[in-house]
This record gives structure tokens, sequence and C-alpha cells, in this order.
């Protein structure tokens, strides 16, 4: 076989599949945003409308579901930075005892994410009272051992000088955090900070587990609620209310996409 | 002296201090709970009037005898041992697309890595409606080629390779962003060469490529193995685990014996099973990474 036609089947074959998965979302695309009668009727000439968007908004409360989703994922990712950003200086700059042995039990989460331990965690939260509440949602992944891990290698990397000078100058030991390792350590935020939000926008167990009414239910548990339950089989209202809780996200991908995949390639290396 | 010893402790308690609310946390979320979740598979569970008492192995012998214990694990083994190799092999194929010099690469990498964005909620409820019977997109082809409707997710046939078609798709392209990364690291010069030589596309692919990024693929390979066994989101939203727990997972199962059933004790001893597997999937690791693949 000729090259050329050896590397026109290579092109045909990645735009095939490429072709295949972006069907999903084309589909999706188009159910959501035509009327229902054209839902599997693919025709050119069919009115475009933003009908099934308002219905499914007004069907379910999704308003609250993105408020409580909003919260509940810039809540994680402060209290992540601020615990994790304490930990991470301790472990990578401060020789204390026992150090090492803690870091060794620390890393065990990175295996046993708190999805894993539902049964146990549930009461506790029970116990706490915390049941139903958006902090119930975020508290046990606040101290994440992921967020320590790669902040202390962020740290590791920063001279020692710098720390020393900020000391000599009388800096205490959360200025010398906030001057010197806060904005050196920035883009590994960034990277972990994305990271944070995609998980959280969408995860799904603990917070279906941990919430029993509107007040505290974040987008993803709200919409297998209003698929499920509030919507008979309506695709082109379910197609809207996916796509609609998922935009933020995707949005923000599409924005910014490098960041995105250089956050998800650093938080991948563990 | 004195002092010196006092500053040397004030900084180990300095240190301490530091870490203090990652360590409560942790021990609270995750340490405390393990630990719970053992004993509570081997004693009774309390109730009014009846404190928990020693049962020993008990739910463990329950455990072998209950079919649906089996089927969830079966289902578990089958899902991550067709899921991992086919993500990992269609990540490896759109990296080497998209690195290459194909015309629009930029939209072929968004359309890979797209699905990877979306809540698998989300992508549940799509691919649900992809699945409908006679309705839906899939149906539709089938139509076009002169075949019946199927009910994907109603049978039990097709129930969970429909489930582990959603996995591969949506984790497919996660996964190419590490393949990429691996292929940038490849020096230019050994692609020269093999064309100085000659090669095939395929010798290129098994000689240069593969080799070079076998360490990816372990690294891909085993992070893919440990989601394979907390996956539970599409089966709740697709299936419920449905039809005759066809596509019971392990996760599901204990979501459902506690959370349905209301059966803590079980649902302890089945999580003690889940952890066991997560560590042997760690120990894996430990080893396998350990040993290092070295081709220079």
């Amino acid at each position: 076989m000729p090259e050329n036609i050896r590397r026109s089947a290579v092109i045909t074959g990645g735009w095939l599949l490429g072709l295949i998965w972006a069907l999903p979302i084309l589909y999706a695309l188009w159910a959501a945003f035509h009327p229902s009668a054209y839902t599997t009727d693919f025709d050119l000439k069919a009115p475009l409308t933003l009908h099934n968007f308002a219905r499914a908004w007004v069907a379910a409360p999704f308003a609250r579901y993105f408020l409580n989703t909003v919260i509940l994922v810039i809540g994680i990712m402060v209290a992540q930075f601020v615990i994790c950003t304490l930990a991470a200086f301790a472990l990578a700059r401060w020789p204390f005892r026992g150090s090492g042995i803690l870091f060794g039990l620390i890393l065990v989460q990175l295996m046993v994410t708190p999805d894993v331990l539902i049964v146990e965690n549930y009461q506790t939260l029970h116990m706490l009272g915390l049941i139903d509440t958006l902090t119930g949602i975020g508290i046990p992944y606040v101290a994440s051992a992921f967020g320590i891990f790669l902040l202390r290698q962020a740290f590791k990397t920063i001279p020692k000088e710098l720390d020393d000078a900020a000391r000599i100058e009388g800096a205490t030991t959360l200025q010398t955090i906030l001057r010197v390792y806060l904005p050196l350590a920035r883009p590994v935020y960034v990277a972990y900070g994305l990271v944070s939000i995609s998980y959280h926008w969408n995860n799904f167990l603990w917070p279906l587990i941990v919430t029993n009414s509107v007040s505290a239910r974040p987008l993803t548990v709200g919409l297998q609620v209003f698929a499920s339950v509030d919507q008979g089989i309506d695709w082109s209202v379910i197609c809207a209310a996916a796509l609609m809780t998922s935009a933020p996200l995707m949005i923000l991908f599409l924005v910014f996409q490098r960041a995105f995949i250089q956050s998800f390639l650093r938080a991948g290396i563990r | 002296m004195a002092t010196r010893t006092a500053r040397r402790l004030n900084m180990h308690v300095q240190g301490w201090l530091l870490v203090l609310p990652a360590v409560v946390l942790l021990a609270a979320f995750t340490h405390v709970p393990v630990v719970e979740t053992f004993i509570g598979s081997i004693f009774s569970t309390p109730q009014a009037g009846h404190p928990a008492h020693f049962i020993g192995i008990q739910r463990y012998g329950d455990m072998a005898a209950d079919p649906i214990f089996w089927q969830a694990l079966t289902n578990n083994l089958l899902y991550a041992l067709i899921t991992v190799p086919v993500s990992i092999g269609l990540a490896l194929a759109m990296a080497i697309w998209v690195s290459g010099r194909i015309p629009g690469r930029a939209l072929l990498r968004l359309a890979f890595f797209m699905p990877t964005i979306l809540p698998m909620i989300a992508a549940a409820n799509i691919w649900l409606f992809f699945y409908t019977p006679g309705y839906g997109l899939l149906d539709q082809v089938a139509h076009l080629f002169g075949f019946g409707s199927t009910n994907w997710l109603g049978d039990t046939s097709t129930a969970l390779p429909s489930l582990m078609a959603v996995t591969i798709w949506k984790e497919s392209g996660f996964f190419m962003i590490f393949f990429l990364a691996a292929l940038q690291q490849v020096p230019p010069d050994l692609y020269e060469a093999a064309r100085i030589e000659n090669a095939t596309r395929w010798q290129v692919f098994a000689r240069i490529t593969w080799p070079l990024v076998m360490p990816t693929t372990l690294f891909v390979a085993i992070n893919a193995l440990i989601n394979a066994f907390r996956i539970v989101d599409q089966v709740i939203a697709m299936t419920g685990g449905g039809p005759n727990n066809a596509t019971s997972l392990l996760l599901f199962y204990i979501y459902q014996v506690a959370f349905s059933f209301w059966d803590t004790g079980y649902a302890a001893a089945l999580s003690t099973v889940l952890l066991i597997v997560l560590a042997v999937v760690a120990l894996g690791q430990f080893f396998l990474l350990d040993r290092r693949i070295h081709y220079r």
C-alpha cells in the first residue's frame, strides 16, 4: 500500500474515533436545543429553542442546587488550601519527631478515599449532627492526602535561603508561609484548585448518602433525583438538565484548557 | 543547656501543631473508620438493650454463601479486566493520533477529552437516552442496518458491557493526557533514526513508542484499577444494579446493603473485603513501580 493512502487511512481512523467520542455530547446538545418533537428527528431545519432549559429550571430547584454546589466546591477548596498548606509546610520544612511515619500514614488516604468508608463515615457524621449539611458533605475531604503530598513536593523545591531571609527580618512562621511559600507555589495551588473543583463538582455517592433534602443537595444529586423521579421520560428536558449542570465546568475548561490539562497531569503523578 | 532542650521540644510541639488539623481530620475520616469497619464486621450490630457482642467470622461465612456478593465481585473483576486494558489501549491510540500531524488536532483532542470533564451523573443520563430501546440513537442506528431493538440495560447479557462502554468513553480521554506527556519525552532523534532505517509504523510503535511509554502505562493501569473498584455512580444512575444484579459492583452492593437494607454489620464485612482488594492493588503498585522499568 502506498504511504499516502496509509496516511489517509490513519487520519480517517482518528477522526472516526473522535466522531464516536463526540457523538453522545452532540446528541445531548441536539436534543436539548430542539423541541421534543425533533428529539430523534435529525432535520437540520428544526427550530432551535431554549424551552427545554426553561422547563428543567422550573421543574426542580436547580437554582438552589447550583448555589449549594458553588458554596460546597469553594468551601472545600479554601479549607483544603489552609489545612494542607500547614501540614505540607511542616512535613517539608519542619524537622519534628515522627514526621516520616506520619507522612506514610497520610498517604494511605490516596488509596482509601472517604467514599469507600461510607458506612462508618455516615455514622460519624450522624454523631456530629452533620447529616444533610454542606459541612457534612465536605468535611471528610478537607484534609486531603493528595493536597498535602502535592504542596509538600512544591515547598521542598523552594530554596531554604528565602525562608531564612524572611525569618532574619523577624517574620513568624505564618508570615513566612504567606510571604514566601504561597506566592512561589502559586502554579501548584492553581493546579490543585482546578482538580479539587472538578472532583467535587462531579462527586456523587457521598453527597447522595449525606443529603436528604433540597437545602444541602448539590447539583449531581439534584440531577439524579430530577431525572429519576420528577420527570417522565422527556429526554429533551433531561438532556437540557444534564448539560446545564455540567455547563459551568465545561466553560471553565474551555477557557482554561491548557491549565486544566496541566493540572490533571500534575495531579495524576502522585 | 536547659533552654536548648526546651527550644528543641518547642520545635517538635510546633511541628505537630501545624499538622494537627490535618491529622485529626484524616484520622477521623480515614484511619479510625478503617479500624472500625473491621471491628464492626466481627461484632453484632448493637440494638436497644442488646450491646454489641463478638460474633467472629460469622458474617464472612454468610458472605461466602451469598450469591449476590459473588456476582458483584465477579462483575467488578470483569469490569476491571475489560475496561482498564481497553481504556489504556484507546488512550494510547488517541495520544498518538493527537500528537501526530493530523488536521484539526486541537478539535480532536477536545473531542477525546470532553467526556472527562462531564460529571458522571450527567454522562450517565445522556447515555441512558442513547440506550433507550427502540427510541435511542443506538437502536436507531441498528434499525438502519436492519437489526431489531435491544433492551441494552434491561438484558442481563448486555447490561454490564453497556455500563463498561460508558466508563471507557469517560476515562480514555483522561488517560490520553498522560500518554501525551509521555510521548513528548521521547527523544525525536529516535524517530529520526527509525525513519532513516525505513521502519514501518508498526515497528516504530513496537520498538520505540511502546517500551518508552511503559512506565506511564503501568502508572495509568494502577490508577485505573483502583478506580475500577470504586465505580458506583453510573450503576446508581443507569441500572440500580439490575437486571437481576447483573450490574451490581462491590461499592454499589455495599451502598445497597448499608443504605437500602440497613444491614450495617454486613456492609462493614463487605467494606473490609473492598479494603483488602484496594490494599492488594496498592502492594502491587509498590512492587511493580519500585522495580522500575528501565530501557536505557
